[in-house]
């Protein structure tokens, strides 16, 4: 047990300086860290927004409206697919979308088995093997077709929606000029969204909020109003809100979307008022200028999630592919919406489930009586340690100062933030520290009234405690995976110190401390142990 | 001479004094019990929805004034309670009816409220929940405490015998209902982060645990004509010193953090303390005697020697 062979003390030593070098730069200010060559380990350890102050915001988007996004997309496959069937378009009547499936008749029977064989091959999927995103069959009334959309399907529709909505986020956030956000998608429908730093969330909420989703329909002006008034739109038409009160039936079908934009900014209009103008791409600016030029005196709506905001007539057609939304904008709200339709529409609405704001006021308080109450325990741990064990105190505590440093180093590298449960942690790993050290040395202490040699003592006294320092351990990391596994945000944080700091801490106060007792045992031969 | 905080060669009769120790852990657990039953626990944000706002006032507010302000905004009643100085109010509010995301529209308009009412007013910390959050964070919570005390069972039982197993996890349930208990009487919030200290109690009440029931193993097998009582008092005697040691270590550091820590951890490092205290008491107390009445048998001792063996490589 005293004997170290060479390449093993080097190892060892070799882990603590590579650790300690992963350390290092936390302990260095910004200027200092730009001259440490590249190649070498720079990362320091970042500090958790409960620390440092900011904001975390727990997004999370409903599926249902993702379903209903793909049978709209459907809808337009549809449609399409009949009007450019083989043999002439097939004609199809009371197209409609309820309770998740999108139906429709078709007029001419005998082609109701075509309208199938093309959707079908129109939604085949892709690549081999892929399972099928829905399912087209015969309904129940004659001449009916059935759209449902699988599993899969909603699954996979899910999955690109949370994947782009991680993307518009992003832009929007970039927008605000809020430095290193981090965006995480959490589980199947949620995005986790950290900004550090930013003390009045109120900004970014209204932002990640909206959907931003820009319209362009035509307004049915042959709608019934007394139908309008009871709520039935007719087929093909929809009855929106106003912004500025009242309803508006417009035709279903978009004239063109928001995703044409290419870009948006903040003007005046011509009363000289906030306003918003845009430009589209030029697949999009001929679309516009051909439904301009073909509806000529009709009034067109522009809607924003769902609300129209204004119905101008066409006066002539609009040519230069761009335009301008003007409303009851201040610059604030205009600039707003023009951050969210130069970032782009959010494939499916998010709401904020979970907040945590912490100010930088506070996040520094706590910082400073942590450090203080910190100080002050490890101070108080020492203390004891010395004044109990003598000599092998002061290797305990030597060997945890080491612990603190490998923990730190290894958090760094990790990529690892450090919060407030993770600082608690901390502090018990180094409990289990103490731990080990009092185990060893009160052993050593029994052996020792057995009246066995200072060798002797030391030997049993590490080899009795390691067995029982290895069972208590290793139930510890079991109790930290599974803090790990199931727990939520601080635990989480809390668990990962607590089982890298274990094993640090078996390391630190089992082998670090034998290696220093075995030099001691050897170069000094002691005749007799004061602890 | 070095500091000795217990005696060399104690000889307490632990033993002896179980009946009496399991009717105070009994009164204890029950008691504990029966106060989370009728007072229940003041369960903060994480697990019941809603939101907490601790706001700092350029003066000490009125309580009653600021209350009724915060009331008059219309979004239910609101809870006040002064945190760490007489200028900083923790303003808690339910969880408003509706659909998921309603607390965010409260948020914004408690803090419009405030910010035009008072000068100066800073908003250090914001957080809200939405329901179906809370729950789920509720059923990770129980989930993680659950499976720790599962798993702990079943390592004690394959690493030792299964009374052990036993034997530890009724002293963990012990630990874990006092602390709990604890958190009933004194109504302090109950968060997320103290559902971190109790898996952390749990943690340290093992360690203390697993000492002492290696040590009575190591003793079974050392003495195998010795009476099974004396086993168990020799063991919790012989590690004596180690456990007052390491419990006296530890609470000198928690109440160092207690004392002069942020207020945000105040609540975890309390529970520690707590916890710590509660542990050693049923490690030395209630654990190893219970072995007793579980039944245990000197065979616990054998065909351990191949299996401690390859614990000695990581020392």
């Amino acid at each position: 047990m005293l004997d170290f062979p060479k390449w093993k003390s080097w190892s060892m030593w070799l882990a603590v300086a590579l650790c300690m070098l992963l350390a290092l730069p936390n302990a260095l200010s910004p200027s200092q860290l730009a001259l440490i060559p590249t190649g070498l380990p720079k990362s320091q350890l970042p500090l958790g927004l409960d620390l440092r102050g900011g904001s975390h915001l727990m997004l999370e988007a409903t599926p249902q409206d993702v379903e209903k996004a793909k049978l709209e997309a459907l809808e337009d496959t549809v449609r399409g697919e009949l009007r450019n069937a083989e043999g002439g378009a097939i004609a199809s009547a009371d197209l409609s979308l309820k309770a998740g499936r999108l139906s429709f008749t078709v007029t001419d029977a005998t082609r109701v088995d075509q309208a199938i064989t093309i959707l079908n091959k129109a939604t085949a999927p892709l690549g081999v093997g892929a399972a099928r995103e829905v399912e087209i069959s015969r309904g129940s009334l004659p001449g009916q077709v059935v759209v449902t959309p699988t599993a899969a399907g909603i699954s996979a529709a899910v999955d690109g929606a949370m994947a782009q909505a991680v993307e518009v986020i992003r832009k929007r956030i970039d927008e605000l000029g809020t430095r290193e956000p981090t965006i995480v998608r959490q589980g199947k429908t949620r995005i986790v969204v950290q900004v550090p730093g930013l003390q009045d969330p109120q900004a970014l909420k209204a932002l990640l909020g909206k959907t931003a989703k820009l319209e362009f329909k035509l307004v049915d002006t042959t709608a019934d109003q007394d139908e309008v008034l009871q709520g039935r739109a007719p087929p093909g038409s929809q009855i929106l809100p106003a912004q500025e009160g009242g309803q508006v039936v417009v035709k279903r079908r978009a004239i063109i979307t928001g995703d044409q934009l290419i870009d948006s900014q903040v003007s005046t209009d011509q009363n000289g008022a906030p306003s918003v103008s845009f430009r589209f791409d030029s697949t999009g600016g001929r679309r516009f200028a051909q439904a301009t030029t073909e509806n000529v005196g009709k009034p067109f709506a522009i809607i924003l999630d769902g609300m129209v905001i204004s119905a101008p007539n066409i006066n002539e057609p609009i040519l230069g592919g761009s335009g301008e939304i003007s409303g009851s904008y201040t610059v604030a709200t205009a600039n707003e919406l023009a951050i969210l339709l130069r970032s782009g529409k959010l494939p499916v609405e998010l709401k904020v489930v979970e907040e945590r704001t912490v100010g930088p006021d506070l996040g520094a308080d706590s910082i400073r009586a942590g450090i203080i109450a910190s100080t002050v325990a490890v101070l108080a741990v020492a203390g004891l340690m010395i004044m109990t064990y003598g000599r092998f105190g002061v290797y305990s505590v030597f060997a945890l100062g080491i612990n603190v440093i490998m923990i730190l180093g290894i958090m760094s590298a990790a990529g690892f933030t450090l919060t407030l449960p993770g600082i608690a942690g901390m502090v018990l790993t180094i409990g289990a520290a103490v731990d080990a050290n009092v185990l060893i040395n009160e052993r050593i202490r029994e052996e020792q009234r057995k009246g066995k040699g200072v060798v002797a003592c030391v030997e049993t006294g590490f080899r009795e405690a390691s067995r029982t320092i290895w069972d208590a351990n290793s139930l510890n990391i079991i109790v930290a995976v599974i803090m790990f596994l199931f727990g939520s945000g601080p635990i989480k944080g809390f668990a990962v110190v607590l089982s890298i700091g274990i094993a640090t801490s078996v390391f630190t106060a089992v082998t670090i401390v034998r290696w220093m007792a075995a030099r001691w045992l050897t170069s000094a031969r002691p005749a007799a142990l004061n602890i | 001479m070095p500091l000795k905080l217990v005696p060399d060669d104690t000889n307490i009769g632990f033993v002896k004094l179980r009946f009496i120790a399991f009717a105070l852990t009994l009164a204890l657990t029950i008691g504990a019990a029966a106060l989370l039953a009728v007072r229940g626990l003041n369960l903060g944000v994480d697990f019941v929805g809603g939101l907490t706002m601790q706001v700092e006032f350029a003066q000490p507010p009125a309580l009653d004034t600021l209350r009724g302000r915060v009331d008059r905004v219309g979004v239910g009643d609101s809870a006040l309670q002064e945190f760490g100085n007489d200028r900083t109010i923790l303003i808690r509010l339910p969880l408003p009816e509706g659909e998921e995301g309603a607390v965010q529209r409260v948020v914004g308009k408690v803090r419009g409220a405030l910010e035009a009412d008072y000068k100066g007013v800073k908003f250090a910390r914001v957080e809200s929940v939405s329901g179906k959050v809370s729950s789920e964070l509720i059923s990770d919570g129980v989930k993680a405490v659950g499976f720790s005390m599962l798993f702990v069972a079943l390592f004690t039982w394959f690493r030792f015998e299964w009374y052990f197993g036993v034997s530890t996890v009724v002293a963990l349930v012990h630990d874990v209902v006092v602390t709990l208990g604890f958190f009933s009487l004194t109504w302090l919030e109950f968060d997320l982060n103290i559902v971190a200290a109790v898996l952390t109690i749990i943690g340290y009440s093992l360690n203390d645990k697993v000492v002492i029931d290696d040590r009575i193993r190591e003793n079974l097998r050392k003495y195998r004509q010795m009476d099974i009582k004396q086993i168990i008092d020799l063991s919790v005697n012989e590690t004596l010193p180690r456990t007052v040691m390491t419990s006296v270590t530890l609470l000198a550091a928690l109440i160092a953090l207690l004392l002069l820590g942020p207020e945000v951890i105040f609540g975890f490092t309390a529970a520690m303390v707590l916890g710590i205290i509660v542990g050693t008491y049923s490690s030395i107390f209630v654990s190893s005697s219970l072995l007793i009445t579980l039944g245990v048998k000197q065979r616990a001792a054998g065909s351990e020697d191949a299996r401690a063996k390859g614990a000695e490589r990581i020392g």
